[in-house]
């Protein structure tokens, strides 16, 4: 140590603790950044390049990829047939609508069981169910809206049989966008109770009574105070939950095999027949999937970064 | 005051309807594998069927090596992260959210193509190699799960004082880490593991896709085939969610309660 | 009676099955600042809150400028309030803060903007409009509230606790603050402190409350100088007590560590023979035995606190101790730990309180 020009050894710091320092010829390189440091933090970069970065580096080049390894945008191009084209049409329906209504049911079980007074234990309940129903997904969701609403469905049985109702000659089809939809709730809604609970817990009650004596309504003060301090958070779950049903296939490929169109079902097809199919059009389609539920994200980043003004 | 309460009551019952509902139905469904009156005969069936019992105990292997992998990558990273480098957190953390914006199917797409038997890394082609493969993936499902577990323990403790606690009293990085702050945060730990079970547990894309005996795969195939076995495996699906969530809960009892400094 | 601003009748408020006010009667005039001082728990928060609107009394009636205000709802009460933690709304910057009761009741743009800046300057932040409250330290956020409280001139102000958020030294400065502004405006205020000092240096008249009740109400200096009941003496300032015996009920004397001595304040009930607790502040105890000073006791120093100002000595008097207050004098060092003093006590000082 006492032999080294003393500017090139780096600055120690007052919590210098670990006791081995990389030496050697990488020290400039890695001045300051001991083994220990390294080590732990190694595997999770190793695992985030090999398992995150490369595979989506890795599709997204292909998409832009001819069979001889030229560059095309051909195969962007071919995502263009009224096929496709409609499937990520639905899909985009499918997840937004049940984003939506999840959001807002969501919102309003949450505001219900924190602030609607309700009795102790309710919330609890519901928060621990609705960890429970959140990951209530795939294939075993699907199971039960057949066995409830499925045409021989138990609840689709009794509505015919005890009140004459009929469900599915009303119109009602479980393998359709509506009965999809409805089916994505089942995990929409509870996440988004999950979510936005502890951030109506992080309205002060000094807000709403602070309004109040300024003459303010409940109504004017969600308007004015409320929703504009949750907005960040509920536009952020919202893109969350778009993004959780756009990728999900298994509720939709178990439910309604693959009568219905949507994106995710699509590339599943697409991914079992690769070897015959065409090994750029996955990859279009894969990339087409990421971009919809990255842009989703980004509109969430923009809109939080305006409220960024205010928030910490 | 009391007109709040009404409303809340009719949110709150609409609610139960909907998610107690088909709860309800599946199982009265599940029982009625008979044209009169009510067995359990479908369970019977489906609980004696060898290859539930062998998709099960693989899946729940899966996930257990998912939880192991999971907790060697992501404490260590979340410890230094919040001693050393607060400012590459951002950065770890967007890392850590994008497998909630990359979907799965689109995920193992990649997998598939870049670890298939003519790559570099031919994982692919061996049924052991398959298994690793499907053990990434799941830790990356799990990822932002499992991180915001470790780092919401990370805070309750008050890592920085405990480091230097032990490092006067002669210990090393890794004993810190395996002695001192892991035996602290291991509720958080434990908590983040059985979310991952419970998420890992019955998956059907990813395992499909690589062709992997798994629990969610064998379900699929039950529900392709059989009208009353897909009900009653519903509701044992719900049960081990359950499960998996109801330990949390109990774990959460046992927190520690260290005063927190920031 | 009639003339009185707020009157508060009969108040009774209980939290399941806990009383937290019994059974309040007061009545504030038109202008007044009044505080209402007693330990957590005493329900001065609980009174604030049901003048605010934000509990409902069990029983009993507020009554403001003749007006039974019970039955409103808070946000057509017209009354500010200023709370403990600041509650500025985070999602508006300081002006819309301000502006956002007057935007409630429907103002125009342009007088809303005017009357704003006229706020701001009151409280000393022109030019601080348009930040956000987090770029604010805890005073300028209590002065915005203050001002967001008073910008729809409201008939009254209600202040909880605004104070005790804050550093010692903003505290006093805002306080003072809040009290210039009060008098300029002259609006009738409640003040609902914890802090003694603070409530005796603000206030026209102070509450003293104690678990529900009324101990006291008066102007800060009845209230430190003729405390009512033991709570009071005790709970406003420092209070000595030095156990006697009374010798002779009708003279009024009492035998005090061997000596006897006259108090004129002994009343009339005192008996031959009983054990009475005689009360003074430490600033009626001196070391010097001048004139007015006609007990005199001897005692070991035991305590030495040097405040600055005031130099606060424990005198140890042998079964009875004392605290007596000096002031600083650059030429004299206070007396040494253990060293013999002689204390003087005006007899006219001393306070006889029941329990």
């Amino acid at each position: 140590m006492t032999t080294v020009h003393p500017t090139a050894e780096p600055s120690a710091g007052p919590v210098q603790t670990g006791p081995v320092v990389l030496r050697g010829r990488g020290r400039n390189f890695l001045a300051g950044i001991r083994l220990g440091d390294l080590l732990a933090v190694a595997p999770f970069v190793l695992f985030a390049v090999m398992f995150l970065l490369l595979p989506m580096s890795y599709l997204v080049m292909q998409a832009f990829q001819a069979p001889d390894g030229s560059f095309t945008l051909d195969n962007l191009a071919n995502l263009g047939t009224p096929k496709t084209i409609d499937s990520f049409l639905i899909s985009i329906r499918v997840s937004g609508t049940s984003a939506l209504l999840g959001a807002l049911f969501g919102l309003l079980i949450a505001l219900a069981i924190i602030r609607g007074k309700l009795p102790e234990g309710i919330r609890s309940t519901v928060m621990t169910f609705s960890g429970v129903a959140s990951n209530f997904a795939g294939i075993p969701l699907a199971f039960a809206f057949l066995a409830t609403l499925g045409r021989l469905g138990l609840l689709t049985i009794i509505l015919k049989t005890v009140f004459g109702f009929d469900l599915y000659r009303a119109g009602f089809n479980l393998l359709s966008f509506w009965g999809l939809t409805l089916t994505y709730l089942y995990f929409q809604i509870p996440l988004m109770v999950l979510i936005i609970a502890p951030a109506i817990d992080g309205l002060k009650r000094e807000w709403s009574e602070a309004a109040s004596t300024l003459g303010a309504t409940k109504w004017q003060f969600w308007r004015y105070v409320g929703l504009p301090v949750l907005w960040p958070n509920l536009l952020g779950t919202l893109s969350l939950l778009f993004a959780n049903a756009f990728g999900a296939i298994a509720t939709a490929y178990a439910l309604t095999g693959s009568t219905l169109n949507i994106v995710p079902v699509l590339l599943y097809a697409q991914i079992q027949g690769d070897v015959l199919g065409n090994r750029g059009l996955g990859a279009a389609l894969a990339l087409g999937m990421v971009i919809i539920t990255a842009l989703a994200n980004v509109i969430y980043l923009v809109v939080r970064t305006r409220a960024e003004r205010w928030l910490k | 005051m009391r007109r709040g309460q009404a409303w809340a009551w009719v949110v709150f019952g609409l609610g139960a309807l909907y998610f107690l509902l088909p709860l309800i139905a599946t199982f009265i469904f599940s029982l009625s594998i008979r044209k009169s009156g009510y067995t359990f005969d479908a369970y019977a069936n489906v609980l004696a069927d060898p290859r539930f019992q062998s998709t099960l105990g693989y899946s729940l292997f899966i996930g257990l090596c998912t939880i192991v992998v999971g907790i060697l990558i992501v404490v260590p990273a979340a410890y230094y992260v919040r001693l050393r480098a607060p400012k590459l957190r951002p950065i770890i953390e967007f890392i850590t959210l994008l497998p909630l914006i990359i979907p799965a199917i689109v995920l193992v797409f990649g997998y598939i193509r870049l670890y298939n038997s003519s790559s570099l890394l031919p994982l692919t082609s061996s049924f052991v190699g398959t298994g690793i493969l499907l053990t990434f993936a799941y830790v990356a499902l799990g990822l932002p799960y499992m991180y915001r577990a470790v780092d919401t323990g990370l805070r309750t403790i008050d890592v920085q004082t405990l480091t230097e606690a032990a490092n006067i009293l002669g210990a090393n990085q890794m004993t810190i880490l395996a002695r001192v702050i892991f035996p602290n945060i291991i509720v958080a730990v434990l908590s983040g593991a059985f979310l991952t079970l419970a998420i890992v547990i019955g998956e059907f894309t990813i395992a499909s896709l690589l062709n992997q005996p798994a629990f969610g795969v064998y379900m699929q195939n039950v529900g392709a085939n059989r009208a009353f076995e897909p009900a009653a495996l519903a509701v044992i699906s719900f049960i081990i969610t359950w499960g998996a969530m109801g330990m949390i809960q109990l774990l959460s009892r046992f927190a520690p309660k260290t005063a927190r400094k920031d | 009676m009639a003339e009185e601003f707020l009157r508060i009748e009969k108040l009774v408020k209980t939290f399941g099955g806990n009383a937290v006010v019994k059974g309040v009667d007061l009545g504030f005039d038109k202008g007044e600042f009044v505080t209402l001082l007693g330990p957590s728990g005493c329900g001065k928060t609980t009174i604030l809150r049901m003048i605010a609107g934000f509990e409902r009394p069990d029983s009993g009636r507020i009554v403001v400028e003749g007006k039974d205000i019970s039955g409103l709802n808070p946000n057509q009460r017209k009354i500010g309030m200023v709370f403990q933690a600041y509650a500025l709304f985070p999602n508006m910057n300081v002006a819309d803060n301000i502006g956002f009761g007057l935007k409630i009741a429907g103002m125009a743009r342009d007088q809303r903007e005017a009357r704003v800046e006229e706020m701001l300057k009151l409280i000393g932040l022109a030019g601080y409009g348009k930040r956000y409250p987090f770029e604010l330290s805890g005073g300028q956020q209590q002065r915005v509230a203050l001002a967001r409280a008073l910008a729809p001139s409201p008939r009254m102000l209600l202040l909880d606790e605004p104070l005790s958020a804050l550093d010692a030294k903003i505290r006093v400065s805002l306080r003072e603050q809040i009290r210039e502004i009060q008098r300029e405006l002259g609006i009738t205020t409640v003040f609902v402190t914890h802090d003694q000092e603070e409530a005796l240096s603000i206030s026209d008249r102070i509450v003293v409350l104690n678990a529900g009740n009324v101990e006291q109400f008066g102007k800060p200096f009845d209230i430190y100088n003729r405390p009512q009941t033991r709570f009071v003496a005790t709970f406003v300032g420092t209070l000595n007590t030095l156990n006697g015996t009374v010798a002779d009920a009708g003279a009024k004397t009492v035998t005090l560590g061997g000596s006897t001595v006259t108090i004129p304040a002994l009343p009339a009930t005192a008996r031959n023979g009983e054990a009475v607790a005689l009360t003074m502040r430490p600033e009626a105890v001196s070391l010097a035995n001048g004139a007015a000073r006609d007990i005199v006791l001897d005692g070991r120093v035991a305590e030495v606190s040097f405040l600055g100002s005031v130099i606060r000595l424990k005198v140890d008097l042998g079964g009875n101790a004392i605290s007596l207050d000096t002031f600083n004098d650059q030429r004299t060092p206070p007396p040494a730990h253990g060293s013999q003093v002689r204390v003087g006590i005006a007899s006219s000082d001393v306070l006889v309180l029941g329990n």
